[in-house]
């Protein structure tokens, strides 16, 4: 199965990724290949075989108590924002 | 003194507890080595030289006071994966390229507690994504035995530097191989442990089900002293596994009489003969000390690529969209709105590896394709994982080689990410299965180094360290470094 220009343009519009158009060929070309690899796939017969959740077996996600477990430290963690004014992330205007 | 660089951890404990040598002037020989070769090898992407004189001489000072333990002043390096507080972590990515740590990983804070002193931080594919450390922002690393070879990856920075003993010992992390294989290619010891083992905490995800914190050291006995001090339940990581962590070094000595060695059947298939020579012979060293040797076979074993390119990608998608440019990491210049915020941020942030990697795992995720791809990818990895529980009701342990061939060329598999998907063949199981497993260096072909594969069941890290050391003590090859830097 191989991918078309409009298939590249959705995945990156998805995915939230501006290409360049030098980008492109080579996204097609190898993103194409990748999908002909896991086509592989189908060659397993799964149709007993429930998805594996866990890479552990008998393993559950833990759940901890829903307490408060950390201290205000946003000027800490806003040190490495890109932009920030009075303690709030700064972007492009959203709504004129 | 001059000698310091060829010893081992376990070594280098000695002579800092017999106050042979100090823990500044060890620190200090190392930092000089670092300077000396980071050039040619591109190892490292930070070298901390302030923190790493300070750490040593707090740990001289513990010392002085009369505290013990085992790696008290033992130098190490840091895969930039881990987070090190008010050091950069870049994860080898334009993105994070000034990214300073607000707090530290488990493992480094846990090493540090031990008394371990961080040298700095070692270069790496980008976000762990590669098999030959090309993807890095930094640039690429070059395999100390040829520099115009590749160290492997993604752990690259980590092997090259164990290797040409510019650091005695290595953190690093194994999503599908970045452990194992560049410690092959690079001709050093290479442990990932059980999914679970070692905390995730502070290390930057790729893949969630699959990333493992472990270590590349020079021997299978160093690779037990540092994972003694790294592993255990950490209420921080939410997979981090509630059982008590045995004495490894108590388990290395333990004999291999009578024990059930599996021989892969699927990892000879193809396979350079003059790996496999050397396999043959790794085989017969263990049957010497009385192991008994058997053929396993893993049937689903050769879907593991496809099944991993499908999951990983799956995840590392959905992990790096906090990736945004408005919270911390990489923002593009003037962005006309939000959209463009984001969209450019990231397009300009990532490098290809990761941007093929996140539109693979965005298609396989998306409406029409999750059941057909992701659920059927979870359904195939369901399998191998029963294989090799099938297999280690039969055997202790299961080997093979760790990778199909030695160190290739810079460039030679940059053009085609199948090819070099492929590299990491045998090493993809271990992670699908959530499973221990360990690198030794067992010979050499064309002058480049082999590199024995050793997989254990389910929290068996203690067999897996014990069938290594066994090895280890039987032959030298741990001990052999490419001449120029030893």
């Amino acid at each position: 199965m191989s991918l078309n220009r409009r298939d590249i343009d959705n995945i990156a519009q998805l995915a939230r990724l501006a290409l360049t158009e030098e980008e492109v060929p080579g996204l097609l070309t190898s993103l194409s290949r990748i999908i002909g690899l896991i086509g592989e796939l189908d060659r397993a017969d799964t149709s007993q075989i429930e998805p594996m959740a866990h890479p552990l077996p008998g393993q559950r996600q833990r759940l901890r108590a829903d307490s408060v477990t950390e201290s205000d430290r946003h000027e800490l963690y806003q040190g490495n924002a890109p932009s920030v004014e009075a303690g709030l992330y700064l972007v492009p205007r959203v709504i004129e | 003194m001059s000698d310091l660089h060829h010893r081992t951890v376990a070594e280098l404990a000695a002579a800092l507890t017999a106050r042979e040598v100090s823990s500044v002037e060890l620190a200090g020989a190392y930092l000089d080595r670092i300077e000396r070769h980071q050039g040619e090898l591109n190892a490292f992407i930070s070298v901390t030289r302030e923190t790493a004189l300070k750490q040593a001489a707090g740990a001289d000072e513990r010392r002085a006071r009369g505290e013990g333990g085992a790696l008290l002043g033992v130098p190490v390096a840091h895969k930039d994966i881990f987070c090190t507080r008010g050091e950069r972590t870049t994860c080898a990515s334009r993105m994070l390229a000034d990214f300073v740590s607000p707090y530290d990983a488990t493992v480094v804070e846990r090493l540090q507690a031990a008394g371990v002193v961080m040298l700095g931080k070692t270069n790496m594919d980008e976000f762990a994504m590669g098999s030959s450390n090309e993807t890095s922002y930094f640039g690429p690393v070059r395999n100390p035995w040829d520099v115009t070879r590749v160290p492997g990856g993604s752990s690259g920075g980590s092997a090259a530097a164990v290797c040409a003993r510019l650091a005695p010992a290595a953190t690093a992390t194994d999503t599908g191989g970045s452990i194992r294989q560049p410690a092959a290619l690079c001709g050093v010891t290479g442990m990932k442990p059980t999914y679970g083992r070692v905390s995730r905490y502070g290390m930057i995800a790729f893949a969630s089900s699959l990333d493992q914190g472990g270590l590349i050291t020079q021997t299978a006995e160093d690779a037990a002293m540092l994972l003694q001090a790294m592993a255990g339940f950490d209420p921080r990581d939410s997979t981090s596994v509630e059982l008590p962590v045995p004495d490894y070094a108590a388990c290395l000595n333990q004999s291999l009489k009578g024990l059930k060695v599996g021989v892969l059947r699927e990892f000879f298939e193809g396979l350079d003969p003059s790996i496999e020579q050397l396999i043959r012979a790794a085989i017969d060293v263990l049957r010497a000390q009385g192991a008994v040797v058997r053929d396993v076979s893993l049937p689903n074993l050769p879907l593991s690529v496809p099944t991993y390119y499908v999951v990983a990608p799956a995840e590392c998608s959905s992990n790096l969209a906090r990736f945004d440019g408005v919270r911390y990491g990489y923002r593009c210049r003037d962005p006309r709105d939000l959209q463009d915020l984001y969209r450019r941020s990231r397009g300009e942030g990532f490098g290809q590896e990761v941007k093929r990697r996140i539109m693979t795992g965005t298609y396989v995720l998306s409406a029409g394709y999750y059941d057909a791809f992701y659920l059927k990818a979870q359904r195939v990895r369901q399998l191998i994982s029963d294989d090799f529980a099938r297999a280690f009701h039969e055997v202790d342990v299961v080997i093979g080689p760790t990778t199909p061939t030695p160190a290739f060329a810079l460039g030679a598999k940059t053009d085609d990410p199948v090819t070099m998907y492929l590299n990491d063949i045998y090493t993809i199981g271990a992670n699908l299965a959530g499973l221990p497993a360990i690198s030794v260096p067992c010979g050499q072909t064309q002058q480049l180094p082999v590199g024995l594969q050793i997989v254990g069941p389910h929290f068996g890290e203690e067999r897996v360290l014990n069938v290594a050391h066994r090895y280890q003590l039987e032959t030298d090859w741990h001990r052999q470094g490419p001449p120029r830097f030893m």
